[in-house]
């Protein structure tokens, strides 16, 4: 399992702030010159279906619920890629009103690829480089075996039939919120 | 009583954030209501405490896609204000890169718009002659998607005979290429069935709604900003393209037809170039205010400076051209259907990070 998924990483892509720059950068890596599949990468719409996230553009006030909520998602153990300047520190846009910094800032990151926008080999590498530490996690992380409980269910006991209908509408909503 | 659909910000067909809540009968439109905010940086403030040099290397940020084309009509609006007469080599030089990026641009959406109907193998093929266009533009400049070459009062770079000759190679070799892929963009049974008669925006329509490039020129409107002859154009031969059935198969075909339009107007303007300087020197300050305007790959863009005779400018304004099509894209989408609304959006090519920038 942890071969298989260190040599074939499923990668969500999050565009957060980006200016469309690393976004056609990351997507010209998928595409028969740079061929990211030559290596398993899959890239995919869900993000509970990944393994990896890479995330361009940094966090603004408005889409740093939208990582958040997306990274959540996301099924452990999981390797979060910054690709490009402004995931990491900014950038550029480092100093406007509405950039509140890197995307470390919300989610923790394990991979930052520099650039504007990073070499298409660039973002290969950091991707490899997350696949790498993906495998790392999934061998730190203890197996857990799934342990099927037997509950035994005894049927509830009759309700007495004496009681007055406003106490018995009482108790039958506590059962319902129980 | 309709249901509230939320389509986006992430979602596999969307490359950039942002947020349509469509209100349904049934599998019917009946109303849509676009939520932005997801990209906005806030750009233009930014532009006022940078200087007005660093401005132009700021304002090819405003999106990775068309961003010499950004920094062109920023330089244009700043050199009409300070009266500055760029050399004619620099004007065919700008015309190489632009139309070299509107080239790279609808490859790039029509990729794009193959992988949403679930074409893979174009988009991918697509992808690959897109590439011929980055090399060239890498070649020339030393940037695959950042140019930086265009700077107040000329152009950074020059393009020397053998840079000449390879970007003349890439064309012939993408042109080749093209004649074999765009038919099938064009006629294949599957993807006609997802394009023709989906999203359609009437010709009075697409006038009301202000819809600006390609999405106008689908609906039958010659308009064209490069008509007017800015930089270079005056002396080069093209016609806008003009398609009549309003649907998003027409916008398609428009960007189908443009782009070999284009690969035309890099090599006249290569051809045409006369040697010149390439840059002229300025002296002083921005003063004033100007507007100009642009036609970059999805539609015309407007620029508005003022300037105070200081470094830094007063106002940096941007009107891009998705903005202008978001109202012409809601009137597509009312009463259309549900599982159309992805051909749809990308049919009119957004780029949510120029709108909100």
């Amino acid at each position: 399992m942890t071969k298989a998924t260190a040599k074939s990483p499923w990668v969500v892509h999050v565009n957060c702030n980006s200016c469309n720059g690393c976004d056609i950068e990351f997507l010209a890596c998928l595409t028969p010159m740079y061929d990211a599949e030559r290596f398993g990468v899959v890239h995919i719409g869900s993000p509970k279906h990944a393994d990896i996230m890479v995330v361009t553009g940094s966090v603004n006030h408005r889409n740093a619920r939208v990582l958040r909520n997306l990274y959540e998602q996301m099924p452990g153990p999981k390797v979060v890629v910054a690709m490009g300047i402004c995931p990491a520190t900014g950038g550029i846009f480092a100093d406007c009103y509405n950039v509140l910094g890197g995307v470390d800032k919300v989610i923790p990151v394990d991979v930052y690829v520099p650039g504007c926008p990073p070499r298409p080999e660039a973002m290969l590498d950091g991707i490899l480089e997350g696949a790498a530490i993906l495998a790392q996690k999934q061998q730190n992380t203890p197996t857990v075996k799934p342990v099927m409980k037997l509950k035994i269910v005894k049927p509830a006991p009759a309700p007495a039939p004496a009681e007055a209908p406003a106490a018995a509408g009482a108790t039958g909503e506590q059962a319902v919120a129980k | 009583m309709s249901t509230i659909v939320p389509f986006g910000p992430q979602h596999p067909v969307l490359p950039e954030p942002i947020q349509l809540r469509l209100a349904l009968d049934d599998e019917r439109i009946v109303s849509v209501l676009p939520v932005v905010g997801y990209v906005h940086r806030g750009l233009e403030k930014l532009a006022e405490q940078k200087d007005f040099v660093q401005d132009s290397y700021l304002v090819e940020r405003v999106c990775g896609i068309c961003s010499f084309m950004h920094s062109m009509s920023y330089c244009m609006g700043i050199e009409e204000m300070m009266e500055i007469t760029v050399p004619e080599r620099a004007n065919y030089l700008r015309v190489v890169w632009a139309e070299l990026h509107r080239i790279h641009s609808h490859l790039l959406a029509l990729g794009l718009l193959a992988d949403a109907f679930g074409f893979e193998n174009l988009f991918m093929q697509l992808w690959r002659t897109r590439e011929r266009i980055m090399d060239a533009m890498e070649y020339t400049t030393g940037g695959r998607v950042m140019l930086n070459a265009c700077c107040i009062g000329g152009v950074r770079r020059d393009i020397n005979d053998e840079q000449k000759a390879f970007v003349l190679n890439q064309l012939k070799e993408a042109e080749a290429e093209l004649k074999r892929l765009i038919p099938v963009m064009t006629d294949d049974y599957s993807v006609k069935k997802r394009l023709v008669g989906i999203g359609i925006l009437d010709k009075a329509a697409a006038y009301a709604a202000g819809a600006v490039g390609p999405t106008a020129r689908g609906s039958g409107h010659a308009m064209d900003h490069r008509t007017t002859g800015y930089i270079a154009y005056k002396n080069l031969d093209f016609e806008p393209v003009v398609e009549t059935s309003c649907d998003s198969y027409a916008r398609t075909l428009v960007r189908c037809r443009e782009v070999y339009q284009s690969i035309d107007l890099v090599r006249q303007a290569l051809d045409k170039m006369p040697d010149t300087e390439i840059k002229v020197a300025y002296k002083g300050k921005p003063c004033g205010e100007v507007a100009i305007r642009c036609e970059q790959p999805r539609g015309e863009v407007l620029y508005y400076l003022k300037g105070n005779g200081t470094d830094h400018l007063d106002r940096m304004r941007v009107r891009t051209p998705t903005f202008a099509n978001i109202p012409a894209l809601m009137t597509m989408l009312n009463g259309s259907q549900l599982a159309d609304v992805g051909m749809i959006v990308l049919s009119v090519d957004p780029c949510i990070s120029c709108t909100e920038r």
